[in-house]
């Protein structure tokens, strides 16, 4: 067995702490430890976007950052947008402009326009078309993803539905 | 005074999907997910070799590694091969034909366990000889890859109507033409996967990503020894299928067939670069076309021979003729058709179903060969396929009646809302002058079933449908969700009849164990055959309702009407009754008790194919037009594709946000078969197994693009609708090649137009025009 190591870390808000095998992912520890399957192993070598989660305010790949980098951080994943306030506006926007198919991509995609629009609220469709360049969907085209985005910016600004 | 309830549609809303809100947060497990109580993991350990004989497999090493449960070879498995010609056995006992070959599979405790133990597997082999290409499998002398067919070809179609010699006598000009189509794979964001759980007496749960659980039943049983009633299929939430998951692949069995001997769950999952090499392809296809026509454009004959780089073994690309059958014969007027196709076994990987099915291919040939000859012609792309349109009530050469379509509509809208005649003269002018960047427009269209394809004795779909004493209502399909929105549109029908609310509506679907039976998603079948069954059943239930309550109330039944939970007047909307509250006096009557719980099974009025490939086959078809305006660096070759204008007829829209996403998402997908995907196979071998090489459309890359669709209203359809997936993945590819040719002048008859072969092909142009000058 691996050596595994102690971790410590904010997790969606709340102290957590694990024993994590050192040379485990990020995204395997939050699936298999911490039981949060909204991030997805897709092509396990940050090329698709489905893994991204936030860390201390950056969207990371998952898969690719050692779980062991965990610690100290302040994590946010798919799971920890949803809270007593209901959906994240990003969420929301997800599920009202039809921007979910299949749905395995959505976790990531919501993750990275969050972290898009927590750094330019005021983000045009052509930055946010970078912001999920790496994220790949091969259901929707990106076309509502993009809607969805544009309509979660314009909420978190205050300028309720679009 | 009872409050007034006007009259609610949720058909042709924006309605939300109703897994979305789990979905976005998280909250669904999906197949890739799922774990079950003592689960093993299972992992195959496939061929090195594109062909050879296996002299010997020795697993002893890897049955003796600690966590190592089980270790399967052929050896200890029944010898049943699946596939559509029943020609692949899932464990390979003496022979590798593909790369992709299952040779032994190990089950263990843990995924890591597995990869170390598919290490310890000994194999040897001794090479045969090989061959890749069709023509040369052809030959005489070439290496037999299964023996019961030495000629090496798997399957062969033939379709004769009319006298094309004749019409070709009678033709002022013939265009002939060659297209070879690609390899492309269907990259699923969720990597191939199943979970099998065998119970004391046998019985087999498998949970599967498959299109087509109630036929899948029959077509594995066999392979594991089990009777296909003791067989359950749950399909839990999938990443992405797109025809991929219409056939059983070796991995299925192998799963069982470990869980049968270790008696505990067994999971098998696949790596991405094992999802590249050992899912099936979109199916290559190398046409020739010849092709005739009057002096004033209209069509006299098609004569197409095919040749299908069949791979290895034989799943369902090796059917795709059928579907590009009728393209060549009923896309356009044409008279007198000739079509031959043969799959020819190789040594490659070999291919399935994919999203448009064998029409894909066969539009991207048949829409470039019709810009060929509207030039030759002398008339613009329009009217040329203006004046060979089908029109409402035509009946095909191959039976298809063709009642309620608009391809004159698709092409005009089109055309006009994209100013195409006009740019498109100026874009060919523009070939000549100085600069870069060049511009072209062009169009291309399709036809596709719509209203299901009777390729089995049935293409129907069952429904159970009740009510509880709360007026919620929960419809059990025989259909499956497998993300493109059916539990949508199921909801959105029955909510109409019923007079309820989306969010009163539960869909259960995707268990054999609970669903009637349905064929299967493919087909673009499922919100017509599905939706048609639900509608029906709903009906039903409404009737006993409206029964009730006109008794109740002594009226006629045809003066009430269901809204928003109510019993209503028909004409004024008054309310006269909540629902529920008639449901639980219907339930509570003693001996008269009534609940409300119907069933349906709708059998639409299509036809086999007879021997001749001649029959109605689909209750209803329709067409797409697509417009791509490009623009090209002729230096670099990279193509941009600013916009689309895409033009449907799809019946009447259900879910106005469901069939947008279908249409943007299956452009995004025709994109990238046009420009960037390739599947690189070279002597049987994959070459680029990753998304890093095999590249799929990102968000810049995707253009604008504006929708337009055609209200046609399907008498057949519920609530006026057609199917509508297909199309846009079917038409895109060819439009943008047209365009290609509008900018430059070039002609990229191959897929995909990657940026160094349009490049090549733009300064060979320049070559051969440079020498040609005095």
């Amino acid at each position: 067995m691996s050596l595994e190591v102690e971790i410590a870390f904010t997790l969606n808000g709340r102290a957590v702490s694990a024993a994590v095998p050192a040379t485990a992912s990020a995204l395997t520890v939050l699936r298999e430890r911490f039981d949060l399957a909204g991030a997805k192993l897709v092509c396990g070598e940050g090329e698709c976007g489905a893994c991204t989660i936030i860390v201390d305010g950056l969207s990371r790949n998952s898969c690719l950052m050692p779980a062991v980098d965990l610690a100290g951080r302040t994590v946010r994943t798919v799971e920890g947008l949803w809270g007593e306030r209901g959906l994240d506006p990003v969420q929301q926007a997800f599920v009202d402009t039809g921007a979910v198919q299949c749905g395995y991509c959505t976790a990531g995609m919501v993750m990275q326009i969050r972290h898009a629009l927590d750094r330019n609220p005021a983000a045009g469709e052509a930055e946010l078309r970078r912001a999920i360049e790496g994220n790949v969907c091969r259901c929707t085209g990106y076309a509502k993803v993009i809607e969805a985005a544009l309509a979660a910016g314009q909420r978190m600004r205050g300028g309720g539905a679009p | 005074m009872n409050k007034v309830i006007p009259k609610h549609s949720f058909v042709g809303t924006r309605a939300v999907k109703l897994d979305a809100p789990d979905k976005a947060t998280g909250r669904t497990r999906y197949i890739n997910d799922l774990v079950l109580p003592r689960m093993l993991y299972a992992k195959i350990r496939r061929s090195e070799r594109v062909h050879a004989r296996i002299l010997r497999v020795d697993t002893a090493k890897a049955k003796a590694l600690p966590g190592v449960v089980a270790v399967i070879t052929a050896a200890d498995t029944p010898e049943i091969a699946i596939g559509v010609l029943k020609d692949n056995p899932p464990l390979k006992r003496d022979r590798v034909r593909t790369i992709r070959d299952e040779i032994a599979a190990v089950a263990a405790e843990s995924e890591a366990i597995c990869d170390e133990a598919l290490r310890l597997i000994e194999v040897e082999y001794e090479d045969l000889p090989t061959v890749f290409d069709c023509t040369e499998a052809l030959q005489p002398g070439a290496p037999v890859i299964h023996a019961n067919r030495p000629d090496n070809i798997a399957m062969a179609h033939q379709f004769d109507h009319g006298d094309v010699a004749a019409a070709e006598a009678a033709s002022d000009f013939v265009v002939e033409g060659a297209y070879n189509v690609h390899y492309v794979t269907h990259c699923n964001l969720g990597v191939s996967c199943c979970v099998a759980d065998v119970d004391v007496e046998g019985r087999v749960t498998l949970y599967s990503q498959t299109q087509y659980p109630f036929i899948m039943k029959m077509d594995i049983a066999p392979s594991l020894g089990v009777h296909p009633g003791d067989l359950r299929v749950i399909q839990p939430p999938v990443g992405g299928a797109f025809g991929s998951k219409l056939d059983v692949y070796p991995y299925e069995p192998i799963c069982v067939l470990l869980a049968q001997k270790t008696r505990r769950p067994v999971k098998l999952v696949f790596s991405r670069e094992e999802e590249f090499v050992a899912s099936p392809t979109r199916q290559p296809v190398e046409f020739r076309i010849r092709a005739g026509m009057k002096r004033d454009g209209t069509l006299t004959f098609r004569d197409v021979d095919t040749l299908l780089n069949n791979g290895g073994y034989t799943s369902w690309g090796a059917t795709t003729p059928f579907v590009t059958m009728r393209t060549i014969s009923s896309h356009y007027r044409v008279p007198h058709v000739r079509y031959r196709a043969r799959a020819i076994y190789t040594n490659n990987p070999y291919a399935g179903s994919f999203r448009g099915y064998g029409n894909v291919q066969a539009t991207w040939a048949v829409e470039t060969h019709m810009d060929k000859m509207a030039e030759v012609a002398g008339l613009d792309p329009i009217a040329f396929r203006l004046k060979n349109a089908n029109e409402p009530g035509d009946v095909t050469p191959q039976g298809a009646r063709l009642a309620n379509i608009d391809l004159k509509g698709c092409l005009r809208i089109a055309a006009e809302k994209s100013d195409f005649l006009r740019k498109w003269a100026a874009y060919r002018a523009g070939r000549a002058a100085p600069g870069r960047i060049k511009r072209g427009i062009g169009i291309a269209a399709s036809l596709h079933n719509a209203g299901g394809a009777k390729i089995h004795k049935s293409d129907g779909c069952g429904t159970i449908l009740k009510l509880d004493d709360y007026a919620r209502a929960t419809v059990i399909t025989g259909g499956s969700e497998i993300g493109q929105g059916l539990d949508t549109v199921i909801a959105q029908l029955v909510a109409d009849e019923l007079g309820l609310a989306l969010r009163d509506i539960t869909v259960v679907m995707n268990d054999t164990a609970t669903g009637p039976w349905d064929v299967g998603v493919h087909a673009s079948r499922s919100t017509y055959i599905a939706g048609n069954s639900a509608r029906r059943a709903a009906r039903k239930a409404r009737a006993m309702i409206l029964d009730e309550a006109a008794k109740q109330a002594n009226v006629g039944v045809a003066q009430l009407d269901l809204r928003a939970g109510f019993v209503v007047q028909a004409d004024n909307g008054v309310a006269i009754v909540a629902i529920d509250k008639l449901l639980r006096q219907m339930h509570f009557a003693g001996e008269d008790a009534k609940l409300v719980m119907v069933t349906d099974y709708y059998e639409p009025p299509s036809e086999n194919e007879d021997k001749n490939h001649v029959g109605d086959m689909s209750a209803a078809y329709s067409h797409a037009a697509h417009v791509a305006e490009i623009a090209v660096d002729t230096r670099t070759g990279e193509i941009k594709v600013e916009t689309i204008w895409s033009v449907q007829d799809v019946g009447r829209i259900v879910n106005r946000n469901g069939i947008e996403g279908q249409i943007e998402g299956g452009i995004a997908m025709g994109l990238g078969y046009a420009l960037s995907e390739e599947l690189v196979i070279e002597r049987g071998r994959v070459r680029n197994p990753s998304f890093r090489d095999y590249h799929v459309m990102t968000a810049p890359e995707m253009p604008k693009i504006d929708m337009t669709f055609l209200e046609t209203g399907d008498a057949e359809g519920p609530a006026g609708a057609k199917g509508i997936a297909e199309l846009p993945t079917i038409v895109i590819a060819p439009a943008v090649g047209n365009a290609l040719y509008n900018a430059t002048g070039v002609r990229i008859d191959h897929p995909p137009l990657a940026a160094e072969k349009v490049a090549r092909a733009i300064w060979e142009r320049a070559q051969r025009s440079t020498r040609a000058a005095p």
